[in-house]
């Protein structure tokens, strides 16, 4: 069976039609990248497979817990780095497994850290610790590595990739940047238009993943053009 | 030191200006009683056990009224923060119930509850509640609702929200509304004790002005100004150690 299986999917807040017709399924393991333009509702597709605030159309299954990682570290204050991650421990399991997921994400020796003396890399490892406690086998992420600098991002990229082998999940990934598509994901699903449809679907060649020196020259055009291509008549209709 | 040594300048300084106004004869002295007069007095109230009593007695009715305050401001603040319903339905009366003057609850209090300790503690708890709760819901009003999503999509119920975020994240703005609320508290006993008591600070304010004593009158404000000062420096301890995690110009 599929991780995460969505049939016909369509969203509309208010007289907006955001999403339309959006058929995705995501298979066990795998890292799919949603590409598309700030503000063309890739966010409000991943909200919605999480069940947040959204009542949509169409059919979303998605097997076991679901770990969500938001854009923004959104860290409690007033806790520390162990705490916050504790925050989403219910059993004594997911308590027991809080310190090898500190481990797991680089955080052992900030576990005392008040949020506000953390790095935005830190923070983010933080939050992806807090959604990886309950051992979720979908983890949906938001943009997580939006708000870094280019060396921090590639640098969380890699730690990203490795950590989601290691706690074998599913992924969806929303991002603006090819390039962080480019190398996370597995396949590439770029959402296009208003309402948004799926414009474009690209496999990255498993002997291309994770691999900053292959080029993927023919996909990244691809993309590149697909996304422009959008911009283009964007400006022209305006 | 500096600080220390600042924070004492106005003090030394109307220290000075009371003995100088004492010694040239600004006022009688039956009106001013000079500083000398003022600590015999305190010693003398203290000797026969009678400032210890009124001290007592004040500080009781005061920590009596801001503790039940505290409690109903906490418990109403927070369902009114939190639920838009109920804001509706009874935030609006009460803000008029806060809009009314502290002394005007003082005869229909007597009548109800007669002089007794009750009245007291009803009009101190009345005059307490309203800063924190005002406070409170303004505090839950601000709380990030980005961090209430992580709560919910973590599955917490609403009770379990509460309690572990939006309280937490409200609690600079509660604990700035119990220290407001505290030295409210100490305004409305004196209101309270001015009226009707025969013990306590507001008491000796009000023996001191019948027998004309001005060292009576000025021991009881000394010692308000003492007390009240203590209670605030207290809740600021308290604020620091408890938000050191907020991320101001002054953490």
């Amino acid at each position: 069976m599929s991780a995460i299986r969505i049939v016909d999917l369509s969203v509309t807040f208010g007289a907006l039609r955001v999403l339309e017709g959006i058929s995705l399924t995501v298979e066990r393991g795998e890292i799919v990248a949603i590409l598309g333009p700030s503000g063309c509702g890739k966010s409000t597709l991943l909200r919605t497979i999480a069940g947040l605030d959204v009542h949509p159309i169409g059919d979303i299954a998605v097997e076991g817990e679901v770990g969500y990682v938001f854009q923004e570290p959104r860290l409690f204050p007033w806790l520390t780095v162990e705490r916050n991650v504790r925050f989403a421990a219910r059993t004594p399991d997911e308590r027991a497994r809080v310190d090898d997921v500190l481990e797991l994400t680089g955080l052992d020796g900030a576990r005392s850290t008040l949020p506000k003396a953390l790095s935005g890399g830190m923070a983010q490892r933080t939050a992806l610790a807090r959604a990886l406690v309950r051992k979720p086998s979908v983890l949906l992420l938001d943009e997580p590595l939006a708000a870094l600098d280019a060396l921090r991002r590639m640098q969380l990229q890699e730690a990203l990739a490795e950590i989601i082998a290691a706690v074998s999940a599913t992924a969806i990934l929303v991002t603006h940047d090819i390039e962080e598509a480019l190398y996370l994901a597995d396949r590439i699903v770029l959402l296009h238009g208003s309402p948004a449809t799926i414009a474009l679907e690209i496999v990255v060649p498993p002997h291309k993943h994770r691999n900053r020196d292959c080029n993927l020259t023919a996909e990244r055009s691809a993309l590149f053009h697909a996304l422009s291509g959008d911009e283009t008549r964007q400006e022209e209709s305006a | 030191m500096r600080n220390v040594l600042l924070a004492w300048f106005v003090p030394a300084a109307i220290l000075v200006l009371w003995i100088v106004a004492g010694a040239v004869h600004w006022f009688a002295p039956d009106q001013l009683a000079p500083p000398g007069r003022v600590i015999a007095e305190l010693g003398s109230l203290w000797q026969r056990g009678l400032l210890q009593q009124d001290i007592l007695a004040s500080v009781a009715r005061v920590f009596s009224g801001f503790a039940i305050a505290l409690a109903l401001a906490i418990v109403i603040g927070t369902l009114v923060g939190l639920n838009g319903t109920v804001e509706r339905a009874i935030d609006p009366t009460l803000q008029a119930i806060r809009s009314v003057p502290s002394l005007a609850w003082v005869p229909l209090l007597l009548l109800w509850l007669g002089i007794g300790e009750s009245a007291k503690v009803t009009l101190i708890a009345i005059g307490a509640f309203f800063p924190v709760y005002v406070n409170l819901v303004a505090g839950i009003h601000g709380v990030d609702r980005k961090l209430v999503e992580v709560a919910r999509i973590l599955g917490l119920h609403p009770f379990g929200i509460a309690v572990r975020v939006v309280l937490p994240a409200a609690l600079p703005s509660l604990l700035v509304g119990a220290r407001i609320g505290l030295t409210q508290a100490w305004l409305f006993l004196v209101a309270a004790e001015l009226l009707a008591s025969t013990r306590g600070l507001g008491f000796l304010l009000t023996e001191g002005q019948q027998i004309s004593r001005p060292d009576e009158i000025l021991v009881a404000i000394l010692l308000l100004a003492i007390l009240g000062k203590l209670c605030e420096s207290g809740m600021r301890t308290i604020e620091r150690r408890s938000t050191a995690w907020t991320d101001g110009l002054r953490s």
